[in-house]
């Protein structure tokens, strides 16, 4: 039995100014998988991500650390953004001049998950770094596809809401690849954790195979 | 296009709301004006065959005739020794009047003297001290000297006022100034005065059009006559001076020029004494004092100057008011549209690196363009109307806020999965840049005002348009109760401009308008 990769990376290298971020990293990403990207700020998880996404950018919900949002559109806007290749050109500009139905009831059903329901048209430099991040993930969201990507997606949410979202954004995709540093969310939420540190891989072992501790000390070296 | 649109929609108000609302409710504003002033505006073509004599100026820009390469360089020499010295004298008067900058009357006073145009200073001078390169240099510094005295003033306003405050109090206003102040405001002034001097090179060669012999003597001639080749030539050569000036315009051989263009064109005029006599004592004297007694109070003297003013409010300034107000206003959004549509050509966000060095090019080429020449030219194509006036001012000014706000663009990063194309466009970067692109904008809205002025000078009838017959009927007395009342029209859509910029919390810094 065999089951093609969605993403796979044999002996992968990158190296920015001589500097090699990513030393041969062999990884098969299959279909269905919810791989914990774990490992210590500058280990390459977000070049890594970055060199995944860009195998199959159009299946791939993107959020990355730095949510890119447009400070002076609305919630609604942000949100809406992932969806303009969907459509014409000028379907999106009426919906920019003039919020249309269709996705007006989609977005705001949404945004109340995401707990931003009375936020709907504040623009997002009006919002908390939190909030701001929800959005993000209402973007990916939004972009209903097969497979979620995420840097430090959960970071900038307290504990009990980073728990209900990753789990959320998780339950709606198919496959997905989440650069975490919190140990425990990424135990309970996903099947597969991916340690990285200085570029090389690490670690590679099924979540049920893992326990707290363990991570633990893998952070601590 | 207005992000927050739920107001309408019969929702509950939210807490909080866009921090765009008050920016679009503001363009709204400028577009419904704008509408309104449309039926009072005159956009009738006159000509025969506009698109005739449009190939026959594009033919010309093809085939510059560079057989007289004498006649060009002395044109030439003399537009730059004009500026040189003009602009020199400005920011030396400028300077001393910055010093004053914070005292309200030295403001006034340097507001007035930049509300009126260069080329009405030039008609100004040209009757005083006849038509001499004295009268072409004080045209040019007296308003720059205004112009100079803002911009330094706004610059020592923003200085850090700690490292003044550290010092001994007993320090004079002087040593305190030059030690702390100046210093820290220099580079931003130097950025400014070199913009500025490619300024008074255009200026320098439109007032060839009133008779001075720079290169706008020889263009008019040259379009009017209909020999685009030559005029094509002429134009090339402002353009290359203009383009190159970051290459030759060093500060240490400044002197060097200053000394070249006193010894090429020195600055003398031939005054005669009874001329400037009369001019003061009688020309300027309102028509209806002159026949007045010596023995006339006060009252009697209102009482005859009160129908004449009226005659002259009906019969000119009320038109040329309406008309100089509904160009600018259209010029300001024809202007808009212009740089919205032609940022994108520099910016690194929409093209490669070769689609941008011709776009780079293509707004040179427009912002080197004085927007009299560019009416000018238009006057040829359409005939007088309104059409050729906002449209010279709006590539001319639309070249310039495009290259600021696409040089803004290159300074937003956008996502790795962000969108392209017209998606691109209006969600990821028309919000971002909207807000600098209405700072550039009003702040250039003041500019726009004092051209719009004067663009009356080719036929569309606004106040300059009145000035330029009242100077060239020999009316002093009413040109000066014009030039008066464009110079507080200037005062007012300053006030205005800055006041929209306050509340709209847009920085007003000057960058390089």
């Amino acid at each position: 039995m065999s089951v093609a990769a969605l993403f796979e990376l044999q002996q992968g290298s990158l190296a920015y100014g001589g500097e090699r971020v990513l030393r041969d990293i062999d990884l098969r990403v299959m279909p269905g998988e919810k791989i914990a990207l774990l490992g210590p700020s500058g280990a390459g998880k977000t070049t890594l991500l970055r060199q995944l996404r860009h195998q199959q950018a159009a299946k791939v919900a993107w959020c990355p650390q730095q949510p890119g949002l447009v400070p002076m559109l609305s919630v609604f806007h942000n949100i809406y953004m992932g969806q303009l290749d969907a459509w014409p050109w000028w379907r999106n500009l009426a919906n920019l001049a003039w919020p249309l139905p269709g996705p007006r009831a989609q977005i705001r059903a949404l945004a109340t998950e995401l707990g931003l329901g009375d936020k709907l048209f504040t623009s997002v430099d009006r919002l908390s770094g939190g909030q701001q991040s929800r959005v993000s993930l209402g973007r990916a969201l939004y972009q209903h596809r097969p497979v979620f990507m995420g840097d430090e997606p959960v970071s900038a949410l307290d504990e009990s809401q980073a728990d209900q979202l990753l789990g959320l954004v998780l339950a709606r995709h198919e496959t997905a690849v989440v650069a975490l540093h919190d140990v425990a969310l990424a135990l309970r939420h996903c099947t597969r954790i991916v340690g990285l540190q200085g570029g090389e891989l690490v670690l590679d072992c099924a979540s049920e195979r893992l326990s707290e501790q363990a991570l633990l000390a893998f952070y601590a070296h | 296009m207005s992000p927050n649109a739920q107001a309408g929609l019969g929702q509950p108000p939210v807490t909080g709301q866009s921090s765009a609302t008050a920016i679009v409710r503001t363009s709204g504003l400028f577009v419904l004006l704008a509408l309104v002033a449309l039926p009072w505006a005159d956009f009738a073509i006159s000509t025969s065959d506009p698109w005739q004599i449009l190939g026959r100026m594009g033919w010309g820009l093809l085939t510059p005739d560079f057989s007289r390469p004498g006649d060009i360089l002395v044109a030439l020499a003399n537009t730059l020794a004009f500026a040189l010295q003009g602009v020199i004298l400005g920011v030396a008067g400028g300077f001393v009047l910055s010093l004053g900058y914070t005292l309200a009357p030295v403001r006034a006073f340097a507001a007035f003297i930049r509300g009126i145009h260069e080329l009405f200073w030039a008609l100004l001078f040209i009757q005083l001290v006849g038509l001499s390169p004295l009268a072409g240099v004080l045209a040019l510094a007296i308003p720059y000297a205004g112009t100079f005295a803002k911009i330094y003033g706004e610059l020592y306003e923003e200085v850090d006022p700690a490292s003044a405050q550290a010092l001994p109090a007993g320090a004079g206003f002087l040593s305190r100034f030059f030690y702390t102040c100046l210093p820290q405001a220099l580079r931003p002034m130097r950025i400014y005065t070199s913009y500025r001097l490619e300024c008074g090179i255009r200026a320098s060669a439109v007032l060839g059009f009133i008779g001075l012999p720079t290169l706008g003597f020889h263009l008019e001639t040259a379009l009017r006559q209909g020999m685009y080749s030559e005029a094509a030539a002429l134009f090339y050569a402002l353009v290359v001076v203009i383009a190159t000036l970051r290459f030759w315009l060093k500060g240490v051989l400044l002197p060097l020029y200053a000394a070249a263009a006193l010894f090429w064109l020195p600055p003398v005029a031939t005054l005669d004494w009874a001329v400037l006599v009369r001019f003061f004592t009688e020309d300027v004297v309102p028509q209806p004092w002159r026949s007045l007694g010596a023995d006339a109070d006060f009252w009697q003297s209102l009482e005859v100057l009160g129908p004449w003013l009226q005659r002259l409010w009906t019969q000119q300034v009320a038109h040329g008011l309406v008309n100089t107000l509904v160009l600018a206003i259209l010029a300001l959004i024809a202007t808009s549209v212009v740089t919205l549509l032609w940022f994108p050509l520099i910016s690194p966000l929409f093209g490669g690196r070769l689609r941008r060095a011709g776009g780079h090019l293509f707004l040179v080429w427009m912002r080197c363009a004085p927007e009299y020449l560019l009416a000018f030219a238009g006057l040829l194509l359409w005939g007088p109307s309104m059409l050729p006036a906002m449209v010279a001012l709006a590539l001319h000014n639309g070249a310039i806020i495009a290259h600021l706000v696409g040089r803004y663009s290159a300074g937003i990063g956008l996502r790795d999965d962000a969108a392209t194309g017209i998606n691109r466009y209006f969600y990821e970067v028309l919000p971002r840049i909207y807000r600098p692109f209405m700072a550039f904008t009003l702040y250039r809205f003041e500019i726009l005002m004092r051209e719009t002025a004067l663009l009356g000078m080719i036929g569309v009838p606004t106040l300059g348009f009145y000035i330029d017959s009242a100077f060239s009927e020999f009316r002093f007395d009413r040109a000066m109760v014009l030039l008066l009342i464009t110079a507080m029209l200037n005062l007012l859509v300053d006030a205005l401009a800055r006041h929209l910029r306050r509340r709209l919390h847009l920085s007003s810094q000057p960058e390089s308008l």
